[in-house]
């Protein structure tokens, strides 16, 4: 077989070879470059994926190495075939968004399906160990030792010695073992022990939150720490019970509930530790039929249109009307003016926004100042909308204006002179031959500007964080964009409910893709027209 | 004549509204007392106490590089790798090539910082493994960005290379280059002003990002010019307000670098389509 084999698919080879002959036709400087370039990319992308692969290897991460070979893979047949194939020029693009922009939001949508969130950030298991742990009190006459924080290969150890018995122990999150050959300093710890490295006491302030939390657990409770000096026993005052999938201190049984991912007791209280757990499309629905989302959801939706509207519109008639003013054969100073309105294009937007949300300062902001009135702009539902809208037009005009100035430039005068001899006033002139022109060349840059300033995140939450709130209710503002909104709900002060944002993330999602889609459709529109 | 009275006032009032504010930026910069209740939009009195001030308590220059650092790298490898992604869209029919097109279009449409806790978990996984691109590193954050700009860009680019005659790319097909030849020097050069304008843009959103940065930019040597000076005035709102006038108008100034570096290739490339935020 292998005989008759060989020599049949010789000359199929010789098929493609014979095409790569082909392009030798146009031999040019590319033969040998392309080989040699062909050489340093097959090097580049070994070299790359033996990199990346090393680490994994190592933490014995098998399915992230798979996934390094199958990339690697892939880049070798793209970029080693002598075809010419889109692939070579799509590939780096694709994998980009692939992990940074498709991976997080499919992520996202998985993340909706779930109560995910503070108190409900891992699994049972997770949630029961840290239930038990958290309820570790003292009890009288319980063991006490000398505490020495120190780590091995970067994670913490408690040393900690038992004066009475001149013993010393290491404790991780794994247990307690006794170690020897330890020496003691004064008062009884443990100063030095092989393997370990002891903590300098700055360095173990330093790490303060992580010692308090440490527990290494033993039979019935854990040995925490209290100070850096001292560490007891304690006994877990919770304790979980398989048989009932309950959670009790001896008086009081708290039920686990599987759908909600918590412990509730008889009387409706839950313990405030719950797990992860899926919630079907309870999220996405609640966004929608939840009296106290929904009516929010709606308010900031309209608001949030209205914001976008407003800017693209207010933007474009500032900058327009800045250009036509400029725009006129006899004035002078052009050059000194538009170089002055165009300043703050240049200035950084996240600068100049905390700038002006300080103008805006009651007691010593400028704009009260200058006007000589006391009012607290950014207090009051309007006068915080006009404000974060004014903001938005003095940060965006500015390029309207510039857009504008090259359009009227190139509107040829023939036209506007046709129109005059047609008997045309100035203001018909303007209203038949300049305006629609100069929407056409706008039009794309409109689009764009409505689908940013739709989730103009700095815009609202640099000025006004989306306040000025009522209240009686701190989650929605009046300035509040669904974009800040949803923010507050992942990261808030009110406790994370990444479930619920995630699902609120989504919707802004379908609405902002809905609108590029439109946007696209009419600029392409427009361009067909011209 | 009087008209052009009319047309003076009102160039006259559009200009204060634009200049006021930085005017009062400056005036706070230069202000000796350097605090928010003493700035005026004139200044009481001329200084670089507030400069010095803020060279000496802040890494004030750590965050500029930093900042500029990863802006330049973002608008150049986005640019970059749009431009190839643009070129196998606008030269190519393959299978596939309107959904892709279509599926750009549709995930660019996604707010990359709202997937901020799975771009969290990506991090905190790279970080395990490749702490030179995880969190607290310039690189990590680049390789972000990009993956965030890169849709836009490549329709950007897109656009710009179907006006670019086909015919171009055949007459040096016939002189006997190679595609990557006539890509590189005929398609790349013609498509100059586009490139040159996405980058700008690029460099420009990318110095303002503010979102993610304070996220996964924390470390005291990793943190950009947003995430540090907003966190002068977090501290101290009132106090530091000179400092921070100070670092405003020094940012305005690789912003203004890059715009005249790139001016020349810009003029047709403005209306693409373009904000500011």
């Amino acid at each position: 077989m292998t005989v008759t084999h060989g020599p049949r698919s010789r000359p199929r080879r010789a098929v493609p070879s014979r095409e790569g002959a082909g392009r030798d036709r146009f031999p040019g400087p590319g033969s040998t470059a392309a080989t040699l370039g062909r050489v340093l990319a097959l090097g580049l992308i070994i070299g790359v994926a033996l990199w990346a692969a090393a680490p994994l290897v190592s933490a014995r991460q098998w399915i992230g190495v798979g996934i390094v070979a199958g990339v690697t893979a892939l880049a070798v047949y793209v970029y080693m075939s002598p075809r010419r194939l889109p692939a070579k020029y799509l590939l780096p693009a694709t994998l980009l968004l692939v992990a940074f922009q498709v991976f997080p939001v499919l992520y996202t949508m998985s993340l909706a399906l779930t109560n995910i969130g503070d108190g409900h950030l891992g699994t049972k298991q997770e949630a029961i160990a840290a239930i038990e742990a958290s309820s570790v009190r003292r009890e009288p006459g319980s063991a006490e030792y000398r505490l020495t924080v120190a780590e091995t290969d970067g994670s913490l150890v408690f040393l900690l010695a038992d004066p009475a018995r001149r013993r010393a122990y290491a404790g991780t999150e794994d247990g307690l073992r006794e170690i020897r050959g330890a020496s003691f300093g004064a008062g009884g710890r443990v100063t030095a022990a092989e393997g370990y490295t002891v903590l300098t006491p700055a360095q173990a302030a330093a790490r303060g939150e992580e010692v308090s939390s440490f527990a290494v657990p033993v039979d019935g409770g854990a040995i925490r720490a209290q100070g850096l000096t001292r560490a007891y026993e304690g006994r877990a005052t919770l304790g979980y019970d398989v048989g009932c999938d309950c959670v009790s201190d001896g008086t009081t049984t708290w039920r686990a509930d599987d759908e909600r991912g918590r412990f509730t007791a008889p009387d409706g209280t839950s313990l405030a530790q719950g797990w992860k757990v899926g919630v079907g499309w309870a999220n996405l629905t609640a966004a929608l039929t939840n009296p106290k989302i929904n009516t929010h959801f709606l308010g900031v939706f309209v608001w949030n249109l209205c914001y976008a509207i407003a800017v693209v519109g207010l933007t474009a008639a500032l900058g327009v009307a800045a250009a036509l003013v400029l725009h006129h054969p006899r004035m002078r100073g052009v050059r000194i003016y538009r170089t002055l309105v165009v300043l703050p294009y240049a200035m950084p937007a996240f600068a100049m926004l905390l700038v002006w949300r300080d103008m805006f300062n009651t007691d010593f902001g400028l704009v009260n100042r200058m006007l000589g009135v006391d009012v607290d702009w950014l207090g009051t539902p309007l006068t915080a909308r006009v404000s974060v809208l004014l903001v938005q037009v003095w940060l965006g005009f500015p390029y309207m204006f510039l857009v504008a100035t090259g359009a009227l430039q190139t509107i040829p005068a023939e036209y506007l002179e046709a129109a005059q001899v047609d008997g045309a006033t100035a203001w018909q002139r303007f209203r038949v031959v300049t305006l629609p022109l100069l929407l056409l060349a706008l039009a794309p840059l409109l689009v764009s500007s409505f689908a940013f300033n739709f989730n103009n995140f700095n815009g609202v939450f640099l000025v006004t964080a989306g306040g000025p709130f009522p209240s009686d209710n701190p989650t929605v503002g009046a300035t509040d964009l669904l974009i800040t909104y949803t923010f507050r709900l992942a990261f808030g002060e009110q406790g994370a409910q990444y479930g619920l944002a995630s699902a609120i993330s989504i919707y802004v999602y379908l609405i902002v893709a809905v609108i590029s889609i439109i946007g696209f459709r009419r600029t392409r529109a427009f361009k067909e027209v011209s | 004549m009087r008209g052009m009275v009319v047309r003076h006032a009102a160039a006259i009032a559009v200009t204060a509204f634009a200049v006021l504010p930085i005017v009062f930026v400056l005036s706070a910069a230069l202000d000796p007392i350097g605090t928010l209740n003493s700035a005026t939009l004139v200044p009481r009195g001329a200084g670089l106490g507030n400069a010095v001030k803020l060279f000496t308590t802040t890494p004030f220059w750590t965050w500029y590089r930093n900042s500029v650092v990863v802006s330049a790298l973002t608008a150049v490898l986005s640019v970059a790798v749009a431009a190839l992604a643009a070129y196998a869209f606008s030269r190519f029919r393959f299978a596939g090539r309107r959904a892709g097109l279509a599926s750009l279009l549709v995930i660019q449409a996604f707010p990359q910082f709202l997937a901020i806790v799975p771009l969290y978990v990506i991090f905190s996984t790279i970080s395990d493994n490749w702490p030179e691109f995880g969190l607290n590193s310039v690189w990590g954050v680049v390789l972000l960005y990009i993956g965030g700009q890169v849709g836009v860009n490549t329709w950007l680019i897109k656009g710009f290379f179907d006006s670019i005659p086909r015919e171009l790319d055949d007459a040096m097909l016939i002189d006997g280059c190679s595609h990557t030849q006539a890509f590189r020097r005929v398609v790349l050069p013609l498509a100059a002003p586009v490139l040159a304008i996405s980058g700008l843009l690029v460099f420009i959103a990318t110095i303002n990002e503010f979102l993610i940065a304070s996220v996964f930019l924390t470390g005291d040597d990793a943190r950009t010019l947003a995430v540090g000076l907003f966190g002068l005035l977090a501290d101290q709102r009132n106090a530091n307000f000179g400092m921070f006038a100070v670092g405003t108008l020094l940012t305005a100034i690789p912003t203004v670098a890059v715009f005249q570096f790139l001016q020349r290739y810009i003029v047709h490339g403005l209306t693409a389509g373009a904000v500011k935020g």
